[in-house]
């Protein structure tokens, strides 16, 4: 089992600790999925990254990321190196650049489990040339380069490293962002194939809601570091209330032909973030209460964290 | 790979024979007289005559070139009108020194700055990288002449360690040529070692920043593994680069250093050629050096294509 609890990350800016994530919470099982949504700047990635132990040097995390009883906040570097690909592999934003360009896809794929077990040259190839054909690039020899590659081919060769060693749990930010419409379908696809097929829990980190709606159990929808949004899925999607997911679900291309609607406004900067709730000044529903900050409350089946919620009727 | 091959050394020949005629546009068919510019104003009308014709030069100038260009493909370089020997074997001789001195000094510097300018990224911003950056800002600014006199001092005078100048000759025994060598390579390698950890540092500095390093570390490899396996091997082509720069300088650019330790080179050979008006040593040298240049550019592409397969695609 894998514990968010209470995460928050700050980052020194300019020489001062800005704050760009807190009291970010969920829990993923094994044999379950949880999605993150939200825009750019949401604190999605930072969350990934905080799993991982590769936040950026001078970021300071809080809370506590348990892993079976274990904080890997709290584990050295070396154990924590044992984690990363072992217990938790990842997927990242861009194929393109995810791949080092000098080396055969095969070594590359190969390279985790040359890193956790003890195993011959020859066993890990082999394991990474069946490891290719399970993620359909069994046509594609090992032995070719990232750049005589497609990206949806790199994607799958990513995708193919970072299940080598049977990892429990799979991250993946923004997998299928990169990727032609097309091609973004069959990756999602093949993660949620690997991950029924292999049991493993699977984050995704995605700004697209069609995405999550169709890939994960569990939603929560960050905005500005903070959650402000979470339930079941279905439940989210069905009784949507906070005005944030509102916003986010009417800027999403829609296959009836309706006309996405811009959210007005940006992100703030974490350097100047509201006192209160952060969507407050890109929200119609803004009230004088708002310039506190709203906790995260039941709103039937889910939580959402704001004082007037849009509940439909 | 074949056709890439005959491909270079078609360029290969074609830029010798470019760097050929400008050279001997140059020196020879430009106005002026060869034969007045050796002699000097003072001389005689008819001794200004007789070494025209000692040089050739009362020859057509396309009959010049054509001898000459003839000579060189065939290993025959001419003779040294101040030495009075084949300018072939001037330049064997030269050669003997300048190479395994160039060769030395720059795997010297190799040595050196890759290890210092990793470490120094690695450790962007500590300790490490602000004194190894000092002491290579220094490194820099020093003039190897300088350098080169300190080492004399140290370690010929006051600790009778190493010869102070001159070179015995390899018949003298590998050895009593190589102790010959190893003050003038520290005086070249340094300040050269100096600009290539620079150069390494940022180059590893840049490639610590992209996603497959960090692909590496999700994938469980160390801090240093990551390094070592995924930034270091990408950061190497612009160092590979500026290594074959610093070669082709050191093989005939180092004539102050070879007048510190008195070293019989090709850079001291150059610098009396032009001294002394020496035209077809100056010729053969400027066409060798251009074909130096060429070869250790051809294997610096060849090298890169080693290491980085996105350079081996054909017509790149």
């Amino acid at each position: 089992m894998l514990e968010v609890k209470d995460l928050g990350v700050a980052l020194t800016m300019g020489g001062q600790s800005v704050p760009v994530l807190s009291g970010v919470s969920f829990v993923l099982d094994r044999g379950h999925s949880v999605g993150l949504v939200g825009e750019s700047g949401s604190g999605k990635s930072m969350t990934a990254l905080a799993i991982m132990g590769l936040l950026p040097p001078g970021a300071r995390v809080s809370g506590r990321i348990v892993l079976d009883g274990r904080d890997l906040l709290a584990l050295p570097e070396r154990e924590m190196c044992a984690v990363r690909g072992r217990r938790i592999g990842m997927v990242f934003q861009e194929p393109m650049t995810a791949l080092n360009p000098l080396q055969p896809i095969g070594a590359q794929v190969a390279e985790p489990l040359r890193v956790h077990f003890s195993v011959t040259r020859g066993q890990a190839n082999a394991r990474a040339k069946r490891l290719l054909e399970r993620v359909g690039l069994g046509k594609i020899s090992p032995h070719r380069y990232p750049h005589q590659l497609s990206g949806g081919q790199r994607q799958r060769v990513v995708i193919a490293a970072a299940l080598a060693c049977e990892p429990d749990f799979l991250v993946a930010d923004e997998p299928t962002t990169a990727l032609d419409v097309t091609v973004q379908a069959q990756i999602l696809a093949l993660l949620a194939e690997l991950a029924a097929e292999t049991g493993m829990g699977l984050l995704l980190i995605t700004h697209d809601l069609g995405v999550v709606s169709q890939t994960v159990a569990d939603v929560l929808v960050m905005y500005a570091g903070r959650v402000v949004e979470r339930g079941p899925t279905a439940g989210v999607f069905g009784a949507m209330a906070h005005p944030y997911t509102h916003a986010l679900f009417a800027a999403r291309p829609s296959e009836s032909g309706g006309r996405p609607v811009a959210i007005a406004g940006q992100v703030p900067d974490p350097l100047y973030r509201p006192p209160g709730c952060a969507f407050a000044p890109r929200c119609a529903r803004v009230r004088d209460v708002c310039a506190t900050m709203p906790p995260l409350i039941g709103v039937g089946a889910h939580a959402c964290a704001c004082f007037n919620p849009r509940i439909a009727a | 790979m074949l056709g890439y091959l005959l491909r270079r050394l078609t360029i290969l020949l074609a830029t010798l024979l470019a760097a050929s005629l400008v050279v001997f546009v140059v020196l020879q068919a430009l106005p002026g007289d060869p034969a007045a510019l050796i002699l000097g104003t003072g001389a005689r009308e008819d001794t200004l005559a007789a070494l025209r014709h000692q040089l050739g030069l009362d020859a057509p100038l396309w009959w010049r070139y054509a001898t000459w260009i003839g000579g060189l493909s065939v290993g025959d370089l001419g003779t040294s009108f101040t030495y009075h020997v084949p300018v072939a074997e001037l330049v064997r001789q030269r050669v003997l020194v300048s190479l395994p001195l160039a060769a030395f000094a720059i795997a010297l510097s190799t040595l050196i700055a890759i290890p210092v300018g990793v470490a120094a990224a690695a450790r962007r911003g500590g300790a490490v990288d602000t004194g190894v950056m000092g002491v290579a800002q220094i490194g820099v600014a020093l003039p190897n002449f300088w350098l080169g006199l300190l080492l004399i001092l140290l370690f010929a005078i006051r600790l009778p360690w190493l010869p102070a100048s001159g070179f015995p000759g390899w018949d003298a025994g590998a050895w009593a040529g190589f102790r010959a060598l190893i003050l003038p390579a520290v005086a070249l390698a340094l300040p050269q070692a100096a600009i290539l950890a620079r150069v390494t540092r940022a180059a590893v500095i840049d490639t610590l920043g992209e996603d497959f390093v960090r692909t590496a570390r999700a994938k469980g490899l160390t801090r240093r593994a990551a390094l070592w396996r995924h930034a270091v091997p990408n950061a190497l082509i612009p160092v590979v680069t500026l290594i074959g720069l610093q070669f082709s300088f050191l093989l005939a650019g180092t004539v102050i250093i070879e007048n510190v330790f008195t070293l019989p080179g090709l850079g001291r050979l150059v610098f009396q050629a032009i001294a002394q008006r020496d035209l077809i040593v100056v010729q053969d040298l400027v066409v060798l050096l251009a074909g130096s240049v060429i070869i250790v550019n051809f294997i610096v592409d060849l090298v890169a294509a080693w290491i980085d397969p996105r350079l081996r695609r054909v017509g790149a």
